[in-house]
C-alpha cells in the first residue's frame, strides 16, 4: 500500500469519525443492540441453568453465541451502513470523482466496520461478565480467529449489499438490516446443524459461520479446538470474499456505465 | 501560471453515450486550450452533464475517447482525477460535517500537502473564516456554494469542472463567485469547463463555447464569434436561436 492510498483510507476513515463525533444517537446505536441482546439472552442463559442440568453444563454457550453472532452482524453493518451514509448525504458523485481507488473505499469501509463492530461489542462483552460472570476469552485462541472469520464473512455480506445499493440505489438499503438476520436460522448460531433437516445441513455448511459456532461449541462444550471447522469456515469466507468482490467490481462496471454513480439515491 | 504552450487540457474525440434507445450524447468532440474557461451551453437534455460526467470519469462512453490533462480517461483516470476536481449544487457535501471537517476529508482523499494551510488560505479567499467549525447542513445556498467551490480548489486542480456554479444564488454572491473564478484562473492558469443556463456568467467567463443541441455540438466559438455569427447582441439571443431552430449562422458551424 502507497502512502497516498493510506492517506485516502484514512481520509475516508476521518469522514465518518467526524460524523460520529457530531451524532450522540449514532454512537448509541452501536451498542445498543448488542447490549439489548445480551440482556435478553443472558437472563434466558440464566433461567435456564436453573430450570436443566443440560444447560447448566452448556451454561455460556448461549452468551458465546449471542457475542459472536453479534462480531458478524456488526461488522456486516458497520460496512454497508457506512457506504449508505454516504448515499443518504448525496456525497457519492463528490466522492467519485476524487483519485480513490475502488478498492481503497473497500479498505476505509472495512476500517470503520471494525471500529463500529468493537465499539459495540465490548460494552456487550463487559456486561457478560459483570452480569453472568462469562469471560469470552475463555475461548482461548480460538477466539481470535472467530472473531477474524466472523467478520469477514460480514465483509463479504455487506459487499455484496454495497454492490445492490450502488445497483438499485437506497430503495435497497433494507438488505443492509435484513441479510444477516435471514442467515441466522441457518447459521447454527444458537443449536449445533445436527438439529437442522438433512436436506438443509448442506446449505447450512455452506456458510462460514456455521463453522465458526460448531467450532464454538466444541470449544466451550469440549474444550477442544476444531481445526477442520476453522478452516472450513477461512476457505469458505475466501470463497465468499471473492463472490462479492466480483460482484461489487461488476455493478460498479455497470454504474459507471449507466451514470449511477452520480445518482444514487432514492 | 502553468505551461500553457503544452497540448490541450482535455481534448475529448466523438463521445456517445446511450441510455437504451436514448441517445444522450451522440458524437460531442471539443478542445479545452490549457488556462482558458470552456462552456458547455444548451437547453435542458442538451447532454452537458452527462458529457460532464464522462469527463470525470464517473460515466464510460459507449464510444469516443477522452484525454484529460495528457492522461487516457478510459485506463488512466486516477492520474487524471488527481489534478482535477468539481462542483455541482446537485451533489452535496455530509451535511453534518463542519466546513473544516468537510474540506479535512477531501484534503486527505487528494492528498494535499500542508492541509491545515491550505484550508486556512481557502477560508481567507472564500471568506469562509467564520463558517470553518459550522456544520455545512447549517448554511445558506451562498455559503454552501461557497464551501462546495473551496472543497472544489482544495487541490488547486489544473482542470476544473463546474456544473452551474451559480444555480440558486443572488445576483451579488454569483458576481462574487465569477470574480473568484476569474482570479483562480488568471493566479494557477487552471482550465476550467463551466456548464451553465447563465449567458451572462457565459459571456463573462467564457473564452470558448461549445453549443449542445439533444447531445450533438450543433455550434463552436468565443461568445464574440458566436454572436457576430448569429447577428445577435448577446450570447442568451444566439442560445434561443439554436435551442428554438430559428437562427441561421452566417459562415457556418464551427
Amino acid at each position: 500500500m502507497t502512502a497516498g492510498s493510506a492517506r485516502r483510507i484514512w481520509g475516508l476513515v476521518y469522514r465518518h469519525l467526524a460524523l460520529y463525533r457530531r451524532s450522540w444517537p449514532r454512537l448509541i446505536e452501536l451498542a445498543y443492540w448488542p447490549v439489548l441482546q445480551m440482556c435478553i439472552w443472558g437472563f434466558v442463559s440464566e433461567f435456564m441453568v436453573r430450570a436443566s442440568g443440560w444447560a447448566a453444563a452448556a451454561s455460556g454457550v448461549l452468551i458465546g453465541a449471542v457475542l459472536l453472532w453479534e462480531v458478524c452482524l456488526r461488522s456486516q453493518m458497520g460496512f454497508a451502513i457506512s457506504f449508505l451514509e454516504e448515499v443518504w448525504s448525496r456525497n457519492l458523485g463528490n466522492l467519485f470523482v476524487t483519485p480513490i481507488r475502488p478498492w481503497e473505499l473497500v479498505a476505509g469501509l472495512v476500517s470503520m466496520s471494525v471500529l463500529r463492530m468493537l465499539a459495540g461489542i465490548i460494552p456487550a462483552i463487559l456486561l457478560a461478565w459483570a452480569l453472568y460472570a462469562f469471560r469470552i476469552t475463555d475461548m482461548g485462541f480460538a477466539l481470535a480467529a472467530f472473531f477474524a472469520l466472523l467478520m469477514a464473512m460480514g465483509w463479504a455480506v455487506a459487499l455484496a449489499v454495497t454492490a445492490m445499493v450502488l445497483r438499485h440505489g437506497a430503495g435497497a438499503e433494507a438488505l443492509a438490516w435484513s441479510v444477516l438476520f435471514g442467515l441466522a436460522p441457518l447459521s447454527a448460531v444458537f443449536y449445533p446443524v445436527s438439529v437442522l433437516p438433512g436436506w438443509l445441513q448442506p446449505v447450512a455448511l455452506a456458510i462460514p459461520a456455521t463453522h465458526v459456532f460448531e467450532g464454538m461449541r466444541a470449544a466451550l462444550l469440549e474444550n477442544r479446538f476444531d481445526a477442520s471447522h476453522l478452516a472450513a469456515a477461512a476457505a469458505l469466507d475466501l470463497l465468499w470474499l471473492a463472490a462479492a468482490a466480483w460482484l461489487f467490481a461488476h455493478v460498479f462496471r455497470i454504474a459507471r456505465r449507466q451514470g449511477l454513480l452520480l445518482n444514487v439515491g432514492e | 501560471m502553468r505551461d500553457t504552450a503544452l497540448g490541450p487540457a482535455i481534448v475529448a474525440e466523438g463521445l456517445v453515450k446511450r441510455y437504451g434507445a436514448v441517445t444522450a450524447v451522440d458524437g460531442v468532440g471539443f478542445e479545452a486550450r490549457r488556462g482558458t474557461v470552456l462552456g458547455l451551453l444548451g437547453g435542458n437534455g442538451a447532454g452537458k452533464t452527462t458529457t460532464i460526467a464522462m469527463l470525470l470519469g464517473l460515466l464510460i462512453p459507449d464510444a469516443g475517447r477522452i484525454t484529460v490533462l495528457g492522461h487516457d480517461m478510459a485506463t488512466d483516470r486516477f492520474a487524471a482525477l488527481a489534478r482535477m476536481n468539481f462542483s455541482s449544487p446537485y451533489v452535496a457535501l455530509p451535511q453534518r460535517l463542519s466546513v473544516r471537517e468537510n474540506l479535512t476529508v477531501y484534503g486527505h482523499l487528494y492528498g494535499v500537502p500542508r492541509l491545515a494551510r491550505r484550508i486556512a488560505r481557502l477560508a481567507e479567499e472564500l471568506e469562509l473564516g467564520g463558517l470553518l467549525d459550522r456544520p455545512a447542513g447549517q448554511l445558506s445556498a451562498g455559503q454552501k456554494t461557497r464551501v462546495a467551490l473551496a472543497k472544489a480548489l482544495i487541490n488547486t486542480p489544473e482542470v476544473l469542472l463546474l456544473d452551474e456554479p451559480t444555480a440558486s444564488l443572488d445576483p451579488d454572491t454569483a458576481d462574487t463567485v465569477r470574480g473568484w473564478l476569474e482570479r483562480y484562473r488568471d493566479e494557477t492558469g487552471a482550465t476550467i469547463v463551466l456548464a451553465s443556463h447563465n449567458m451572462a456568467e457565459v459571456e463573462r467567463l467564457c473564452s470558448d463555447v461549445v453549443m449542445l443541441k439533444a447531445g450533438r455540438v450543433v455550434d463552436r466559438g468565443s461568445p464574440a464569434a458566436l454572436i457576430g455569427r448569429y447577428v445577435r447582441e448577446d450570447l442568451e439571443q444566439v442560445f434561443l436561436d439554436i435551442a428554438r431552430g430559428t437562427g441561421v449562422a452566417a459562415g457556418g458551424v464551427g
